[in-house]
């Protein structure tokens, strides 16, 4: 399948981060889980949110739905631009119409996140009949018409099946007909796959881009799995440590990463069939272990594990700097 | 048995023959007539001393079943385990007591296969503390050559599991498996619960104390990535069969059974400029509790023929230890 590569930084954006500050505030301490993240997602874009465990890329999902649970967590500061407009100023009720119809979302484990005594049918129409005032037999039909689009096999019988009776792929098909049903502008999907087997995830990966394609949805896609991520979206947002170290095209990011932290972690990781053909080569490790948001190192938080550290890595925190068309790149020694 | 036969188990480790481990499925309070789960339907396969042997499939397909057989911890329905050219049914208790000693398991989760109660010098003391060995003195010297044979500090001995992040964990893990000095460790997933960046420290030190201490692995995994860079020969498994055994050039570069080859090709490849393949397989895996008829692969196969849904094919050598359950074949 042809990948399409949009030109990025359209002429106004679909959704626009502004310095996004997310904390945790708990016993042990303040926990900046998003720390002044700024990306812009544009019409029909993909865009990845890339890192690992802790990075900050679910809780800057969650911050774009409003969803983040206060207390103990609170978005501090920033800007969620949709449309112009502010999610952090709009009202509740208001967010609540945004949210599922215009912006929807799926997680991980479709599992905890379907209702397990409600049939899927049902929970699918139910989004349409709050949001797009249907009577019920008008939502059934589109909650069916759905189940069908995401390749569920017979779906006028198992829209009247429970989660516990799909398996793992099918519920996440039917929760992905469930972010859809309303054609909402953007889907943030969540580690979509990462529950899935192999195969399964391939089949997952190919319906979301082709729904893509027939809707113009826009995705922002949340993985730690760099193989998912080159496959699918078009540009790439590296966060590590509540920050955004890194950000350019996939191609650019996967040719050239600038960041330390995205170079190891593209070395660290074996290649498919590259043994096969070339031998094997020791994998570079990235020393240590990702930070815990409690104590942070001062300066660049990835100073401890950077094997190019210098003496400004220790001391200021570095700007994330613009380094040529649409790449970004946090670190003192971009430059040089 | 013939002179030969014995130089040829001399370097066979374990020899799994036709094993099978069906679960019954307990339904009313008679536990009759629930039918079975046929996790394990039939494995043969052999580890030589010093190998690596991979087992890859997708959840649901037996592979941990199979490891935790040759560690004897589920008793087979059906056929048989040898460990030395012994078999490991029809040893005595304390044969079986000697035999612990000689392989070892690493989990998944570090976090819930360390007791959180026992410091780590606590942890690996359990192992040498049940089976009697390194006594006294050498027992505290033991314990600080684990640690640091596997990265961590003597200081670091003294801390709780919760202290430790998810790689040191690990390593914790692996420090134990080692303490009896094994000939076998069974890893199941070792690497699939860490961060990416983590990975690759657990993996090359796996590598490095194989090649110290000449130690046999079976690594049981979904990750294909991870196996072939890890293993020298691998084993697919689907529904409880193998369908496919070979080195692992010879699997990646060339896989003969249709299911390895569209598992191969369902990888996601980390280079945007590859366009992305189209999956070559639709449906899930279906249940091992009612297994296909025939073939096990053949409902979900893009090159099934008639026939396949009624005989079982044969896993059968197709030359340079190349093993494919196929009819095409």
């Amino acid at each position: 399948m042809k990948k399409v590569f949009a030109a990025p930084n359209g002429p106004s954006p679909l959704l626009h981060l502004n310095n996004v500050r997310t904390y945790f505030y708990t016993v042990e301490g303040t926990a900046k889980a998003v720390d002044d993240v700024s990306f812009t997602l544009n019409k029909s874009e993909t865009v990845g949110l890339l890192g690992e465990s802790g990075c900050g890329k679910s809780v800057t999902a969650l911050s774009i739905m409003r969803l983040v649970k206060d207390p103990p967590g609170k978005i501090v500061s920033g800007k969620i631009l949709f449309n112009g407009t502010d999610l952090l100023q709009v009202s509740s009720s208001r967010m609540k119409s945004i949210r599922g119809k215009r912006i929807a979302m799926i997680f991980q484990e479709p599992m905890t996140s379907l209702n397990p005594v409600y049939t899927i049918g049902d929970q699918i129409s139910e989004m349409l009949v709050a949001h797009e005032n249907m009577s019920k037999r008008e939502s059934w039909e589109r909650a069916v018409d759905m189940i069908a689009k995401v390749q569920i096999p017979v779906p006028e019988k198992r829209a009247h099946e429970y989660p516990h009776q799909l398996s793992g792929g099918m519920r996440q098909r039917a929760m992905i007909a469930m972010a859809l049903a309303c054609k909402p502008e953007i889907l943030i999907a969540d580690e979509p796959t990462t529950a899935l087997d192999v195969t399964v995830q391939a089949q997952i990966i190919d319906l979301m881009l082709e729904l893509r394609e027939e809707f113009g949805t826009a995705i922002i896609l949340i993985s730690h799995d760099l193989g998912v991520i080159a496959e699918t979206v078009e540009r790439i947002v590296v966060m590590y440590a509540g920050k955004v170290v890194e950000e350019g095209s996939t191609l650019n990011v996967f040719d050239a990463p600038k960041h330390p932290y995205t170079r190891g972690l593209f070395k660290s990781r074996p290649k498919i069939g590259e043994r096969s053909r070339y031998g094997r080569r020791r994998l570079l490790e990235i020393q240590g272990a990702v930070p815990n948001l409690f104590q942070l190192p001062g300066g660049c938080s990835f100073n401890p594990r950077c094997v190019e550290a210098i003496d400004a890595c220790r001391e200021t925190s570095p700007e994330l700097i613009p380094m040529g068309e649409n790449r970004m790149v946090r670190c003192h020694l971009a430059n040089t | 048995m013939s002179e030969r036969e014995k130089s040829l188990l001399k370097e066979t480790l374990v020899q799994v023959q036709d094993l099978k481990v069906h679960f019954p499925i307990r339904k009313g309070i008679l536990s009759r007539g629930g039918g079975s789960v046929y996790a394990v339907d039939g494995v043969s396969f052999t580890l030589n001393e010093g190998e690596t042997l991979g087992i890859v499939g997708e959840s649901g397909c037996g592979k941990t079943t199979t490891g935790l057989a040759v560690l004897d911890l589920i008793k087979p329905t059906a056929g048989k385990v040898f460990f030395e050219g012994k078999d490991i049914a029809r040893m005595s208790h304390s044969g079986l007591r000697e035999l612990r000693k000689e392989m070892q398991i690493i989990f998944q989760d570090p976090y819930s296969s360390l007791n959180p109660t026992m410091t780590l010098n606590q942890i690996l003391n359990e192992p040498m503390r049940i089976h009697k060995a390194y006594q006294g003195k050498q027992r505290a010297e033991r314990i600080a050559y684990l640690l640091e044979k596997v990265g961590l500090t003597s200081e670091q001995g003294r801390r709780f599991p919760h202290e430790l992040s998810g790689g040191q964990r690990q390593r914790v893990g692996i420090a134990r498996a080692l303490a009896l000095n094994p000939k076998l460790i069974i890893g199941d997933e070792p690497v699939s619960a860490l961060d990416v960046s983590i990975q690759a420290q657990i993996i090359n030190l796996l590598i490095e104390l194989q090649q110290e201490f000449k130690l046999s692995y079976m690594i049981i995994s979904h990750d294909l990535t991870v196996v072939e860079y890890i293993c020298d020969r691998i084993a697919v498994m689907y529904l409880g069969r193998i369908v496919e055994m070979a080195r692992y050039g010879d699997l990646y570069r060339n896989p003969k059974h249709p299911y390895s080859e569209a598992l191969i090709s369902a990888i996601p490849v980390a280079d945007p400029r590859l366009n992305r393949k189209k999956p070559m397989l639709l449906g899930d895996v279906p249940s091992p509790i009612r297994p296909p008829a025939g073939c096990h692969f053949h409902p979900r196969c893009p090159k099934r023929f008639a026939g396949c849904d009624e005989h079982s094919p044969e896993l059968k050598d197709i030359g340079g230890g190349h093993w494919v359950a196929c009819h095409l074949v």
